[in-house]
């Protein structure tokens, strides 16, 4: 029997993120929460919240769903669960249990949905998790995601703003996932940028966590729907700059070309406006830049690491085999502002 | 020559490679005429516009109707060296005849020998693309699913009518029935209500 194919949303993955514009403005009319024991809630904009329960621990928790980005109901599963899991890492913590979040055609063949389980079902194995629930909803297309829920120590939680001048900057994974997707959607991807998009947006974000997590960086997040420059933007909290060096940007090599051809998704132009002001390139080819606006489905974790320590760091998260590099470091000129230099 | 490339509902980057398509075609003095839904879609043009260095404008219609004109330069074509097509296909602005469907419902034309079926079959789709006057949408399904796939001799000739707007919907069971799902090329998949939907709205219906 033929399979019936996942019925494609009209931008997969995290290029289907409301734009960061759009967002902020809904958020800051919520009335704030206030609680002692809250010690990172969605005022920081960081990647997941952070609850205090005892002295010692701290509870962990974020959601993260969107339609597919790829054919392979499997494979799909297994990238929106590394991208939701990814959060924890991406605050340090240890992941504890997930819930499945689930919208599915009632018309289409359960067995697409039971793929999907599947691979994200896995993942939360291999992160050392246990899934716990989950809840579906009929809905006219697919999406899919997990609640995570994780653990960490209240001292040792890693917010996404805490860089500090001088620090390195690390990226753990290739930039380019976003436009490689998105000349696969209109049918130009070669099979082999497919496939090196496919292993990075698989690979869990936990073995870049682990292995930076002994040279103390000061902040990290994970790089996602808002590009590599919009989390950047988020690290530096407009206390500090940065200064990135194009020619050290880890990436798919065919992104660039593809770039080159305009396969460009709404979601970047959208960053690239929300940071309008914020970013000043010198001598960079258009490509680089759309590269830098990309938005990236299960990205790598952008670390801020003492600069004395970088070349270790690096070689340690060199050893997962995945495209990672020193980008730039942390500046306290220009605050606010990231440079983009060769 | 003035192209029209109507990309309204269309997601990023198909406005982009809607275009491309036409500005392959242009030579210089054509202006091709973008049909939008959103600025972040005026935006993606504007900036391809940028690199290739093409003489751009655009106006805002309504908050969901947007329009970018875009024209060759001597610039731009000495950059791209444009490729220029050997006969650009006859193309007039928005030419498509509102409310009529073909339909495509056998990948041969007539009955008789199945050779000459489909050489007419082909003959016809390649001729619709020189009318004066455009249908609004090409139905296909049953053996006409075999016609808008990958390896399809119409497959051109239907990209390029969708160019130029007219929408190209092939009934998804009859894809799955064929063993096609995976290579549909053209066009979107469609079901039995939107096909009935369809016909039942037409103001005329052709079969070949």
């Amino acid at each position: 029997m033929n399979e019936q194919p996942i019925v494609f949303c009209k931008g997969g993955g995290c290029t289907a993120k409301l734009g960061p514009g759009a967002l902020a403005h809904v958020l800051e009319k919520l009335p704030p929460f206030t609680d002692p024991n809250l010690l990172v809630g969605f005022d920081h904009s960081d990647d997941a919240a952070v609850y205090k329960l005892t002295d010692d621990i701290a509870m962990v928790q974020t959601l993260d769903f969107f339609p597919p980005m790829v054919e392979d109901p499997y494979i799909f599963g297994q990238i929106a669960a590394a991208n939701a899991l990814s959060d924890i890492y991406a605050m340090g913590g240890t992941v504890k249990t997930a819930l499945n979040i689930v919208c599915f055609p009632e018309k289409m063949d359960l067995n697409i949905l039971g793929r999907i389980l599947q691979g994200g079902a896995e993942k939360v194995r291999e992160a050392g998790g246990i899934l716990a629930g989950g809840h579906s909803i009929a809905d006219s297309d697919v999406k899919y995601g997990l609640s995570v829920t994780g653990i960490i120590h209240p001292d040792k939680v890693l917010e996404n703003n805490a860089c500090r001048p001088g620090d390195a900057l690390i990226l753990t994974k290739p930039l380019g996932v976003g436009i490689v997707c998105t000349a696969s959607r209109v049918g130009q991807a070669s099979d082999e940028a497919m496939e090196a998009a496919i292993a990075s947006m698989t690979t869990l974000n936990k073995y870049a966590s682990e292995a930076l997590a002994p040279f103390e960086p000061h902040a990290c997040t994970d790089v996602t729907g808002f590009g590599l420059l919009g989390h950047l933007n988020e690290m530096l909290a407009a206390r500090c700059g940065a200064q990135l060096h194009w020619k050290a940007l880890p990436h798919i090599p065919q992104a660039l070309e593809y770039a080159d051809e305009f396969l460009l998704t709404a979601a970047a132009q959208r960053n690239r406006n929300h940071l309008e002001g914020k970013v000043e390139f010198e001598s960079t080819p258009f490509a680089v830049e759309e590269l830098l606006f990309d938005p990236q489905t299960s990205g790598g974790l952008l670390v801020s690491v003492p600069a004395d320590r970088a070349e270790e760091a690096l070689a340690a998260v060199q050893a997962l085999g995945l495209g990672c590099g020193i980008i730039g470091h942390v500046t306290d000129e220009h605050p606010g502002v990231i440079r983009v230099t060769e | 020559m003035q192209y029209q490339v109507n990309a309204m509902g269309k997601p990023c980057p198909i406005p982009v490679v809607e275009t491309k398509k036409v500005l392959a075609q242009m030579t210089a003095g054509d202006t091709v005429t973008v049909s939008v839904d959103n600025a972040i879609a005026v935006q993606n043009l504007l900036k391809m516009a940028g690199q290739k260095k093409l003489a751009a404008e655009s106006r805002t219609l309504a908050s969901d109707h947007y329009e970018v004109v875009l024209a060759l330069t001597e610039e731009s074509l000495a950059a791209a060296q444009t490729p220029i097509a050997e006969e650009a296909p006859a193309c007039i602005p928005d030419a498509r005849a509102k409310g009529t469907v073909v339909v495509l419902s056998s990948d041969e034309m007539g009955s008789g020998d199945p050779v000459l079926g489909k050489a007419l079959m082909k003959a016809f789709v390649y001729a619709l693309t020189e009318q004066d006057i455009l249908p609004d949408t090409i139905l296909l399904y049953n053996g006409g699913a075999k016609l808008s796939v990958e390896g399809a001799p119409t497959l051109a000739d239907l990209k390029l009518l969708e160019s130029q707007g007219v929408e190209i919907m092939t009934c998804g069971t009859c894809l799955n029935h064929y063993g096609l799902t995976e290579k549909l090329a053209v066009g979107s998949v469609t079901n039995m209500y939107a096909i009935a939907e369809k016909l039942m709205g037409a103001a005329r219906v052709v079969r070949p």
